[in-house]
C-alpha cells in the first residue's frame, strides 16, 4: 500500500484557462499517483490555484484533457468531480458556521432512513469514528462556528474520507497552523499516503515540501516547469525554478546603525494575555518578535497600538508615556500598523486602490475639509511608484491585486504617514517568494532611514535573515531576546516552546 | 460507540453560567416562552378577561395565520433572503377565493384550496425567478413584487368587498369552528408547524437551505444547487402565503382589496423574535410560530390594558430590535465558550 501505484489516478494535460484578457493558465500539466505526496509549487500567479480549481470543477479549463484512472473526464461542477473522488481542502475553509461539524461533514450526502430522512445517528457516529480514527479529539454535535483553522481543515479532510475520495487536494493548508498544528496535519497527511490515496500538496513553504512530499511539480506564469523526485532537488534548486533566476537576495538586510531608542515597553501586562514583557527597539533596528502562533505576540502588538488596553506596566515612544487604548495617540505618536490579516484589518476591500493608499493619510491630502480626488490620485501613485505595485488601474478595487501586492499597498497606506516606528504583523504571509524579497527590501530600506521596525514573524528563515535583535515570546512572557549574531533556529525554537528559562 | 453523553463529558470546560447561555442560544424558544409567561400574567392581573375563552380563542386564531405565513417566511429567511410579497400574496389570494366563491357559491372547498396554493406558488415561482436567475436581492424584488401583486388586486377588486353572506357556512366554519373549544386554525397551525420543524430537521433539501444561508460561496464548492433551492424556498413560501389566504378569508368573512396589507412585517418581526437569524443560516420554525404567538398575545394584551394601537405598533417594534441585541449578547456571551474549547483542546 505505501508504494506509489504504477498507474496515476490523477492526470491533466496542457491545461488552459483564460478570464477575459488574463491567461491564467497556459500550460497546466500534473499526474498525482495513489499512496503519493505531491507538492506544488510556484509564486503567486503562478496558475496553481487555478489548476486546483479545475480539479475542483470550480473553472472548466478552455483546453487540454483530465484524465481520472486513464479515462477522460469533463468536469461542470463541483459535484462531479467529488463524485470522480477527488476532495479539494482549501486555503480558507468553507465550512457553514450555523451547522454542527458533524452535518458539515456530511452536507449534501448525509445519511439517509426510511423516506429519506437524514439518519442523524448515524451521522454523528460516523463523525466520532473518523475523528477517531485520525486521533483528534473533536465534538460532532458542536457548531462549526470559532473553529479554529486546523480544526475546520480537519473537518474538511474527514469530509473528503467520507466521499471515499481517493485524490486530495490540500491549497497552502498549513498557511494559517501553529507548529504543532502542522504536525499534527502532517501525520493526517502521511495517515492518508499509507491508506493509498494520492495527495497534492500546495505549499508557500519550501521546508514543508521537502519535509512530506515525493515528488515536486513547479510552475511559473501559468505553466509547467519541472516534476521530479524530492531527491533531485533541493530548496534552491526549487526557488531557482519557480522565480527564474537565483535567489541570493532573498533576505536583503543591509546593517543599519542602531540610534537612540524609539519605542521602550516596560513590564507590560494584559491579564491572561500577556504577563510582564519589557523590550525596546532602537531607531535604524529590526526588532524581530517571535514565538508561536497564540504566544501573544499579536496581542502585544494590539496593545502598543491601543487597539485593546493594557493592565500593568508601561509604553513610551521617544521617552514620552502612551496613554492606553488610543489608536489615535497611538498614530499621533508615529506608530503605524500593518495587521496580520489584510483583507480584514488592513483593506477595504472595495475601495479602489488609491482610496485604499491614501486613507491614512487623509489629514495631509484634505483641503478645507474635502478631499481631491486629484491630489488623492497623485498621493496615490506616488506611493504605489515607490513601493513598486504591480496594478491595473489606480481606480480598480483593491480586491484585483495578488496577494503580495495587496500587502504593499497595506504597506503604503501606512508608509505614507513617515511613522517613528512601524509595527509588521506577518508581513509576508501567503505572498510569493519574489514579493517577499521586496517587501524584505523595503523594510531593510526603511530601517536604514531610521525607522524602527518590530516584526512579528513566525518564518524562522524570516526572522534570522532580517532581524538586529529577535525576541520570542512563549506563552504571553518574553522567554528569550537574542542579537543578530546570539540568534540561531535552535536557541530560538528553545526559547518559543518554553524549553529555556527566561534568558533577559 | 460512544454515546452523546460520553462526548459532552468531555469537553469539562462548560461552568453554569455557560451552559445557560448557550442553552439560549441553541433553544431560543425557552426565551420567548419566559416573555409569554410574564405577558399573560400581567395583562390577567390587569383584567382577568385577558384569559377569557373568546379573547383566548381570538389571540390564537390571530397567532395561527401569522405563524403559518412564518413558516414560509423562515424558509426563505434561512437561505439568506427575505420575501416582502407575503402580505400582498395572502391579499390576492384570499380575494381570489372570494370571488371564486361569488361567482359559483358551490365549488368544492378543496378546489378553492387549490386555487390559492397555485396562485401563490406561482407569484413565489415569480419571485424565485428573478432572484436566482437576474440575481437581484431578493429585498428589491419582494419589495418590487409587493407592489405590483398589491396593485393587481386593487385593480382587480377596485371598490368592490366579498362578503361573508357570498360564502358557504361549511368554508366560514373553517375560520370560527373548534373542537373543544381550540379553533380549528390553531390546530392546522399547530400540524403544520410540527411537520415544517420535523421536515426542516431530516430532510437534505432542508439542510441545504441552512447551509445555503450560512456560507452561500461554501454551498456553492459543496455541490449545493443554490439556484434551485433558493427558488424553492420562493414557491413555498408564496404557495404557504396563498394558502393562508384562504384561511384568512375564512377567518374574517370578507375580503377587500386591502387585505393583509403590512402582514409581512408581523410575520419578519415574528420571525427574528423567534430566533431566525436574519442573515441566514440558523433559526427554527418553531421559534418563529412562538414569535407569532407571543407578538398577538402582547397586541392582545395592550388592547385588554387599554393601551392605543399606535403604541402596540411601536412595542412590537422595540421588542423586534431588543431580540436582535439579545441574539448579539448572547452570541458575544457565547463566543469565549468555544475560543476556550477549542484552547484546551489544543
Amino acid at each position: 500500500m505505501t508504494t506509489p501505484s504504477q498507474e496515476p489516478l490523477l492526470v491533466l494535460e496542457h491545461a488552459q484557462k483564460s478570464f477575459g484578457a488574463v491567461r491564467a493558465l497556459e500550460d497546466g500539466d500534473i499526474e498525482l499517483y495513489g499512496g503519493e505526496v505531491h507538492g506544488l509549487v510556484g509564486e503567486n500567479g503562478a496558475g496553481k490555484s487555478t489548476l486546483v480549481k479545475i480539479l475542483a470543477g470550480v473553472h472548466r479549463p478552455d483546453a487540454g484533457r483530465l484524465l481520472i484512472d486513464g479515462e477522460e473526464a469533463i468536469f461542470d461542477t463541483t459535484k462531479q468531480s467529488q463524485a470522480a473522488g477527488i476532495a479539494i481542502i482549501f486555503q480558507e475553509p468553507t465550512l457553514f458556521p450555523d451547522l454542527t461539524v458533524a452535518e458539515n461533514i456530511f452536507v449534501g450526502m448525509q445519511p439517509l432512513k426510511r423516506f429519506r430522512r437524514i439518519d442523524g445517528r448515524r451521522m454523528r457516529r460516523e463523525a466520532a469514528a473518523m475523528f477517531d480514527q485520525l486521533g483528534v479529539r473533536l465534538d460532532p454535535d458542536r457548531l462549526a462556528r470559532g473553529l479554529s483553522i486546523a480544526d475546520q481543515q480537519l473537518v474538511e479532510i474527514v469530509k473528503a474520507l467520507t466521499t471515499n475520495a481517493r485524490v486530495i487536494v490540500m491549497d497552502e493548508p498549513t498557511a494559517a497552523l501553529t507548529s504543532t498544528e502542522v504536525e499534527r496535519l502532517f501525520r493526517i497527511v502521511e495517515t492518508l499516503r499509507a491508506r493509498g490515496n494520492a495527495v497534492l500538496f500546495v505549499s508557500h513553504r519550501l521546508e514543508e515540501i521537502f519535509a512530506i512530499c515525493q515528488r515536486v511539480t513547479v510552475m511559473r506564469d501559468g505553466r509547467h516547469v519541472l516534476t521530479k523526485p524530492i531527491g533531485e532537488l533541493t530548496i534552491p534548486s526549487v526557488i531557482r525554478a519557480m522565480v527564474g533566476r537565483d535567489m541570493e537576495a532573498l533576505f536583503p538586510k543591509v546593517p543599519a546603525e542602531a540610534g537612540h531608542v524609539v519605542l521602550a515597553v516596560d513590564r507590560l501586562t494584559r491579564e491572561g494575555v500577556f504577563t510582564d514583557v519589557s523590550f525596546e527597539v532602537r531607531s535604524g533596528e529590526i526588532v524581530a518578535l517571535a514565538g508561536l502562533v497564540g504566544a501573544g505576540r499579536t496581542e502585544v502588538a494590539r496593545a502598543i497600538f491601543g487597539i485593546d488596553r493594557w493592565d500593568a506596566g508601561s509604553v513610551e515612544i521617544d521617552g514620552r508615556p502612551l496613554p492606553p487604548g488610543s489608536p489615535t495617540a497611538a498614530m499621533a505618536a508615529g506608530i503605524a500598523l500593518v495587521p496580520e490579516d489584510r483583507r480584514q484589518q488592513g483593506l477595504v476591500m472595495d475601495f479602489s486602490i488609491e482610496r485604499n493608499i491614501a486613507l491614512a493619510s487623509l489629514d495631509s491630502v484634505r483641503r478645507a475639509g474635502l478631499i481631491p480626488r486629484g491630489a488623492e490620485r497623485r498621493f496615490a501613485r506616488d506611493w504605489a511608484l515607490r513601493l513598486q505595485l504591480k496594478y491595473g488601474r489606480l481606480t480598480n478595487p483593491i480586491w484585483t491585486l495578488s496577494g503580495g501586492n495587496q500587502q504593499k499597498a497595506v504597506l503604503a497606506k501606512w508608509l505614507a504617514r513617515k511613522p517613528r516606528l512601524l509595527i509588521v504583523d506577518e508581513p509576508t504571509r501567503g505572498i510569493d517568494v519574489g514579493t517577499k524579497a521586496e517587501v524584505h527590501r523595503l523594510l531593510s530600506e526603511l530601517a536604514a532611514q531610521g525607522v524602527a521596525v518590530l516584526m512579528i514573524s513566525s518564518e524562522l528563515p524570516e526572522v534570522l535573515g532580517m532581524a538586529d535583535r529577535v525576541v520570542v515570546l512563549f506563552e504571553g512572557r518574553v522567554t528569550g531576546q537574542f542579537t543578530r549574531e546570539e540568534a540561531t533556529e535552535d536557541a530560538i525554537m528553545h526559547a518559543a516552546t518554553g524549553l529555556v528559562g527566561a534568558a533577559a | 460507540m460512544t454515546t452523546v453523553a460520553e462526548e459532552r463529558t468531555a469537553f469539562p470546560q462548560r461552568t453554569g453560567s455557560h451552559v445557560l447561555a448557550e442553552l439560549l442560544f441553541r433553544f431560543r424558544e425557552l426565551g420567548i416562552v419566559l416573555a409569554l409567561v410574564i405577558v399573560v400574567g400581567s395583562a390577567t392581573a390587569d383584567n382577568h378577561r385577558f384569559l377569557s375563552s373568546t379573547n383566548v380563542q381570538q389571540i390564537v386564531s390571530g397567532a395561527a395565520i401569522i405563524a403559518l405565513l412564518a413558516i414560509g417566511e423562515t424558509i426563505v429567511v434561512i437561505t439568506r433572503n427575505v420575501d416582502l410579497s407575503i402580505g400582498s400574496i395572502l391579499g390576492i389570494s384570499a380575494y381570489a377565493a372570494g370571488t371564486l366563491y361569488r361567482n359559483h357559491p358551490h365549488v368544492s372547498i378543496v378546489l378553492i384550496f387549490l386555487l390559492t396554493l397555485a396562485i401563490g406558488a406561482a407569484f413565489g415561482a415569480l419571485n424565485g425567478l428573478i432572484v436566482t436567475v437576474c440575481r437581484v436581492p431578493s429585498l428589491v424584488v419582494t419589495l418590487g413584487t409587493l407592489y405590483i401583486i398589491r396593485g393587481i388586486d386593487g385593480a382587480w377588486a377596485g371598490g368592490n368587498q366579498v362578503n361573508a353572506s357570498m360564502l358557504p357556512r361549511s368554508f366560514n366554519k373553517i375560520g370560527y369552528g373548534t373542537v373543544a373549544g381550540v379553533p380549528y386554525l390553531a390546530i392546522i397551525a399547530i400540524v403544520a408547524v410540527a411537520v415544517a420543524t420535523y421536515a426542516m430537521r431530516s430532510f437534505r433539501t432542508a439542510r441545504d437551505f441552512y447551509a445555503i444561508g450560512s456560507d452561500p460561496a461554501a454551498a456553492r464548492l459543496a455541490g449545493i444547487p443554490v439556484g434551485s433551492r433558493v427558488f424553492l424556498a420562493f414557491v413555498l413560501s408564496g404557495a404557504i402565503a396563498g394558502v393562508t389566504g384562504a384561511l384568512w378569508l375564512s377567518y374574517y368573512g370578507s375580503v377587500d382589496a386591502i387585505a393583509g396589507v403590512g402582514y409581512e412585517f408581523q410575520v419578519i418581526a415574528a420571525v427574528v423574535i423567534g430566533g431566525v437569524a436574519i442573515f441566514g443560516g440558523s433559526g427554527t420554525v418553531l421559534g418563529a410560530a412562538s414569535g407569532a404567538l407571543l407578538l398577538s398575545t402582547i397586541y392582545s394584551a395592550l388592547v385588554v390594558v387599554n393601551v392605543s394601537s399606535f403604541w402596540s405598533a411601536a412595542i412590537s417594534g422595540g421588542l423586534l430590535i431588543a431580540a436582535i441585541a439579545f441574539d448579539r449578547l448572547i452570541a458575544v456571551r457565547v463566543a469565549p465558550v468555544l475560543r476556550m474549547r477549542r484552547r484546551a483542546r489544543g
